[in-house]
């Protein structure tokens, strides 16, 4: 860029696997203002729809990229400047800009290592990102995976080390959760206790990657999971930060974790999941097919039977997060995040997390880190400040 | 975790995970291990086409070489069956199926009707279909309309190594008869696949590619051949829904109906005969419960009403392909009243 005050926007990397994605609408044309925040394009890759949230506030000054055309990861597809940028400079950048774009996916040096630990018996999944920085850990919620952090764990891992795993019963890590045969036989301590498998898996990466302290993001179950991690051994864990954790109320929507568990078909599982979010058109047939995909593997509907008989009794929440967050201390920084569309887990349980620093997005349900991502980023980063 | 394996191999898999999973999951058929007696014992075929191999030495005992008698060995499959095993008999070319038909439909077919539900078949019949192998009238055939007149049988014609997995072993578990079609050409397609198992449900059509513009309605090798034809009609900025039948019996009507409701026009491509096929079948079903919805005729792409030619270059012509998919859409989108 020939004048510093031209900020570019890129193509965003959502997912370790996106090297391409086709913009689909832009929600700005030039002239416009924009803050941070913003939505400025809807963005398609061959696994998910989402929109592009400004990064940077000013005016929209060029638009680069076209509707409908393939971007490489980090082309550039607008450019942000104040008014004082001459428009010769910004038809130069432009015109870089564009040679990049025509010039298609560029070769990439050492992508990310997905790595696999055994705990008690079973294979478990992660994949890390970022090569200088703190440990930060992403922990999922029921049936997820660890690309559920697609919008986030890239964009983090340019100041930290940022590892997703798969919990067990999920992903590409082992199914079988049954803690007193099987796979994970001699382990009859913990006979019965899916959830403490879930807690143990945590542990094992962060003895694998190895880190001796970390701070934990964990979404809804994944919350409870960080929580009951950081209870066991409050030093090791930096800070909290919780995404629409479980566990803070009784009300939770028990029949899409039901419907969830036992959903067969296409069918049935698309208006479930349009549940999750605030904006049910980011549910794409791929998502729904990826979801099938995973539903239909061996073990997986006795493993979500399993956790949906620790999450909820009856109608209500069983956990007890807010001991465990007690039993913590108060020198963990905490921080809840929660999306005011939540139709999962209300957002109003965001006030009896004890202590914490408090996030209610607006424009996000229970998965504000696919639908607010800069946000949620803006909260991490800001969690994992405070802890110094 | 998935990774790349091929149509072929996918089965493979498929039969092994089983035979690891349920020990009365037997495998037998002609060479399935390389022929009875000396040579056989060294696992030397793996069936015609090799997509046995290495079963034989992992489950010693329970992959079967049979005689060539498909009445003699597809009787004892559906017999094994009733009495307990979960025989998975190849019966190498469909085109052979003639000499067996009683015990597939008036025994296999019938059994769990006319014993009132207290007996299950829970065989499987894998067979080769399809042209394009340059091997004649008697090995080209596709004959899946034939079995999936028949009510009692489950018919599966998977498109790719995912679903050719899943849905084998969907068939393994399934307590009625399954004719699983494997098309010849298809065996050297490359896809992703998960390690572990999983089984895809019946009568569930796979949406393959999203559009607003025409439903594609096909099966089998077609579903590529139709994907290749929208990706061109794509380029003139014509959307095409393309619907992966998957199995013919029990047949997803929803998933068909659906998207003709959504886009107006439909084109069916089959590469069977045109009388009495899946083509009719589609075209029947959407003229009689989405009537309302069509804003052109339904065009049909079938192979015409000929054996197959063994002379090359009518062999191609034989087979459709992806300019006569193109021109059929451009005949429905394209027609006026």
């Amino acid at each position: 860029m020939t004048d510093e005050r031209i900020v570019a926007v890129t193509m965003p990397k959502w997912g370790l696997s996106m090297r391409l994605g086709k913009i689909t609408g832009w929600v700005v044309a030039e002239g416009d203002e924009v803050n941070v925040g913003d939505d400025l394009a809807d963005i398609e890759t061959d696994k998910i729809t989402g929109t592009l949230e400004a990064a940077d506030a000013g005016t929209v000054r060029r638009i680069v990229a076209r509707v409908g055309e393939d971007v490489p990861v980090s082309g550039t597809i607008a450019l942000i400047a104040p008014a004082g940028v001459s428009d010769a400079d910004l038809d130069a950048a432009a015109l870089e800009a564009r040679a990049v774009i025509d010039a298609g996916v560029p070769e990439e040096a050492g992508g990310p290592v997905v790595q696999a630990v055994d705990v008690r018996g079973r294979r478990v999944s992660f994949a890390g990102a970022g090569a200088d920085g703190d440990v930060v850990l992403l922990i999922h919620g029921f049936g997820g995976d660890r690309n559920s952090w697609l919008f986030l764990q890239e964009p983090l891992a340019a100041r930290h080390r940022v590892y997703a795993l798969d919990l067990p019963g999920h992903g590409t890590s082992g199914k079988n959760l049954e803690t007193g045969s099987g796979s994970g036989a001699g382990d009859a301590a913990g006979a019965g206790d899916p959830a403490g498998l879930l807690a143990d898996a945590v542990v094992g990466v962060l003895d694998a990657i190895p880190a001796s302290r970390a701070h934990l993001v964990g979404h809804s179950m994944g919350g409870a999971v960080a929580l009951a991690v950081a209870a066991r051994d409050p030093r090791r864990i930096a800070s909290l930060t919780l995404i629409a954790p479980s566990g803070f109320g009784r009300q939770i929507n028990a029949g899409y974790l039901r419907g969830f568990a036992g959903a067969q078909t296409r069918r049935e599982l698309k208006p479930l999941v349009g549940q999750l979010f605030s904006d049910d058109k980011l549910v794409t047939r791929q998502v729904v097919d990826d979801l099938l995909a995973y539903k239909r593997l061996d073990g997986v509907e006795a493993a979500l039977h399993a956790l949906l008989a620790t999450l909820v009794g009856g109608d209500e929440q069983r956990g007890d997060s807010a001991a465990l967050l007690a039993a913590i201390g108060d020198a963990t920084p905490v921080t809840v995040v929660w999306g005011r569309q939540d139709q999962i887990i209300p957002a109003e349980q965001a006030q009896a997390v004890a202590g914490a620093v408090r996030y209610v997005i607006e424009g996000a349900g229970h998965m504000p880190h696919m639908e607010r991502p800069v946000e949620v980023q803006t909260a991490i980063e800001d969690t994992i400040a405070r802890a110094g | 975790m998935a990774r790349n394996i091929t149509y072929r191999e996918a089965i493979n898999e498929a039969l092994a995970q089983e035979m690891e999973r349920d020990e009365t999951v037997i495998v037998m058929g002609e060479d399935n291990a390389g022929g009875a007696g000396a040579p056989g014992e060294d696992d030397a075929w793996g069936g015609v086409l090799g997509v046995t191999k290495g079963l034989y030495h992992k489950f010693p005992g329970r992959v079967l070489d049979t005689p060539i008698s498909e009445s003699a060995f597809i009787g004892a499959a559906v017999g094994a069956a009733t009495a307990g095993l979960r025989p998975v008999a190849e019966l190498m070319f469909v085109d052979f199926m003639g000499v067996c038909f009683d015990q597939i439909y008036n025994q296999a077919a019938k059994f769990r009707y006319m014993f009132g539900g207290k007996a299950v078949t829970p065989v499987v019949i894998r067979t080769m279909y399809g042209a394009g192998l340059r091997a004649a009238a008697q090995h080209s055939q596709c004959l899946y309309p034939l079995f999936t007149h028949i009510p009692g049988l489950k018919v599966v014609l998977p498109a790719t190594p995912y679903d050719a997995k899943g849905l084998l072993t969907q068939a393994i578990r399934d307590n009625d008869p399954v004719i699983f079609f494997e098309h010849k050409a298809l065996y050297d397609l490359s896809g992703p696949v998960p390690e572990e198992s999983y089984a895809l449900p019946f009568g569930e059509a796979n949406v393959v590619r999203d559009g607003e513009d025409v439903t594609i309605v096909t099966l089998g090798r077609m579903v590529h051949t139709s994907l290749l034809a929208a990706a061109e009609l794509a380029v003139d900025g014509l959307e095409c829904e393309v619907i992966d039948l998957r199995t013919t019996s029990p047949l997803d009507e929803d998933t068909v109906l659906e998207s003709v409701e959504a886009t107006g026009r439909l084109v069916v491509v089959d590469e069977a005969h045109p009388r009495c096929s899946i083509a009719t079948d589609i075209s029947a079903l959407v003229a009689q419960k989405a009537f309302g919805a069509l804003q052109a005729p339904i065009e049909m792409v079938t192979a015409p009403h000929t054996p197959v030619p063994f002379s090359t270059a009518l062999e191609d012509i034989f087979i459709p392909d992806a300019q006569r998919i193109a021109n059929a859409v451009k005949t429905v989108t394209g027609w006026t009243r």
